[in-house]
């Protein structure tokens, strides 16, 4: 494992619905490194997006902390809106902003939030939009993109940011599956680069390749915790087998 | 009939041309207009501020941290609720005839209607923009949040933008229907389009040609406003018209008829059926 210094580290997160009735999240330990590549599998139900969504604060945890960078973004006294500054996410359904230009989309908010200079801010954004094969879009708006298009845009908008680290929620579930591999190409780049991320999918090939550890979940808990070799070559709990059973 | 054809030019003259009456319609012309318009600046205004405390409890309210923020924006929510309530529950020739012989006895009667038609139509203007709050995406508040966005800049770059483009039209029909509602003015004696022939009838003795005259400037008056509301509708579709994919949208349907009721409804657009 590339392992540096801890930079996520959740202590019994909880997330309940209906007091108590509905546990998504049900006591979860543990912790991310920069520099890793974490990937979340399971079930559906079984609470991973609602991992990911409580891990910048999208979703409030009802119980339990986070400490993102030594800071425990769980306490309300806590600033989120600095430290979500520093995790980038990606959503399933891309969440590009309509009314602005590709261009617009990745540089509005650097410009309003870390008040950098526009002309800096779009340097980067079109050399990051060259990396991923779109420079000519720049000028585009989303409706006019492919899905896939979409989420490649919406990673490097996210890297705008210069995050420590990203936050993918199922970034390939929603697109045609031609379009699948132009996406995931993008985020092998990322890992390779050293990016720290946590990414919650149901593409298996990318668990097993890319990813440092894998993280089964069922029921709201973490069931198995492991590399992918071990994940996928020798599951050890019954619930894992099953669900490798099925979707492999 | 062949009558009132023989007379026409003569009467035609004793409405209009003789004494100058004509000065009462362009008098009255000018002071709908001018209710209108202002009533409408006043109208927005009010409607976003109340807008923004409604959307902000609904989404938020019940998951915010107990504290004065979430007392005081309550508070303000249930404000908000009795104006609305109270407005869209009551005529509003009732509500002209309170606020010019009860709050603003002597005082200008400019001032007075416009405060009167503004009040009334933030109501309206509120729940437009608010279904248009309520109609964009989750998501796109999320990806705001998600990259360092306060609550308020989200609104402020993200949400609004997106809401006023989709409610345009019908904040348009808005204008119309207030257009139409200031002739009840007369009531309270201020001079606007539909008091000036009054006016002149009452000089003349003689009723259809004033009144039906009125009847055709506001018609037309509509027709325009409506034909531009529709350009501006047609504008909006052809922005959107290029999407690709068939992924489902939320949007508004709007409508153009000049009628109050029901302006904005949301439906779940089909982006290929556009």
């Amino acid at each position: 494992m590339r392992t540096g210094e801890v930079l996520i580290r959740t202590e019994g997160l909880e997330k309940h619905f209906n007091g108590g009735e509905i546990r998504a999240l049900d006591g979860i330990d543990t912790k991310i490194c920069s520099g890793e590549v974490v990937v979340v599998v399971g079930p559906s139900g079984s609470g991973k997006s609602t991992f990911l969504r409580c891990l910048n604060l999208l979703e409030v945890p009802t119980g339990g902390h986070i400490f993102f960078e030594g800071t425990d973004i769980t306490d309300p006294q806590t600033d989120i809106n600095v430290h979500r500054q520093k995790m980038g996410m990606v959503f399933q359904h891309f969440n590009l902003f309509p009314h602005m230009t590709i261009l617009g989309n990745m540089t509005i908010a650097p410009i309003k939030v870390l008040k950098r200079p526009k002309e800096e801010a779009e340097k980067q954004a079109r050399e990051l939009l060259e990396r991923v094969g779109l420079l000519e879009r720049a000028d585009a708006y989303p409706s006019q993109l492919s899905g896939g298009q979409k989420q490649r845009i919406a990673i490097v908008r996210a890297l705008c940011m210069n995050p420590d680290v990203m936050l993918f929620d199922e970034p390939t579930s929603a697109l045609d599956p031609e379009m699948v591999g132009e996406v995931l190409d993008v985020m092998k780049q990322l890992a390779r680069d050293g990016m720290t991320m946590v990414v919650v999918t149901h593409e298996m090939g990318f668990a097993h390749e890319v990813g440092d550890r894998v993280i089964f979940m069922d029921e709201g808990k973490i069931v198995e915790e492991n590399t992918p070799d071990e994940i996928f070559e020798h599951p050890k709990s019954e619930r894992l087998k099953g669900f490798l059973a099925k979707v492999l | 009939m062949i009558e009132f054809f023989r007379r026409f030019p003569e009467r035609f003259y004793t409405a209009f041309i003789q004494d100058d009456r004509w000065r009462y319609m362009v008098e009255g012309l000018g002071n709908t207009l001018l209710v209108t318009f202002l009533s409408l600046l006043i109208g927005v205004a009010l409607g976003i501020v109340v807008a923004l405390i409604r959307a902000s409890w609904d989404k938020n309210g019940e998951q915010m941290r107990p504290g004065p923020g979430r007392f005081f924006l309550r508070l303000a929510n249930g404000i908000c609720k009795v104006y609305l309530t109270v407005i869209r529950g009551t005529p509003v020739v009732v509500q002209l005839i309170i606020v010019f012989f009860v709050i603003f006895v002597n005082q200008s009667k400019l001032t007075a209607g416009v405060l009167t038609f503004g009040i009334n139509s933030g109501a309206y203007v509120a729940e437009i923009i608010r279904a248009g709050i309520m109609s964009i995406d989750p998501g796109q508040n999320e990806a705001g949040r998600s990259l360092g966005f306060g609550y308020v800049s989200t609104m402020r770059f993200i949400i609004l933008p997106q809401a006023f483009k989709n409610v345009l039209p019908a904040l348009a029909n808005e204008f119309i229907v207030l257009l139409k509602e200031t002739s009840v003015l007369g009531f309270v004696g201020y001079t606007d389009l539909n008091r000036a022939s009054q006016i002149i009838v009452s000089r003349t003795y003689y009723a259809l040609i004033p009144y039906f005259a009125i009847a055709i400037i506001y018609l037309l008056m509509v027709i325009f406003f409506t034909y531009l509301v529709g350009k501006l509708e047609k504008r909006l579709r052809v922005s959107d018209a290029h999407a690709q994919g068939g992924e489902k949208k939320i949007g508004l349907r709007l409508t153009a008829e000049p009628m109050r009721g029901p302006t904005a409804v949301i439906v779940e657009v089909d982006d290929e059926n556009r």
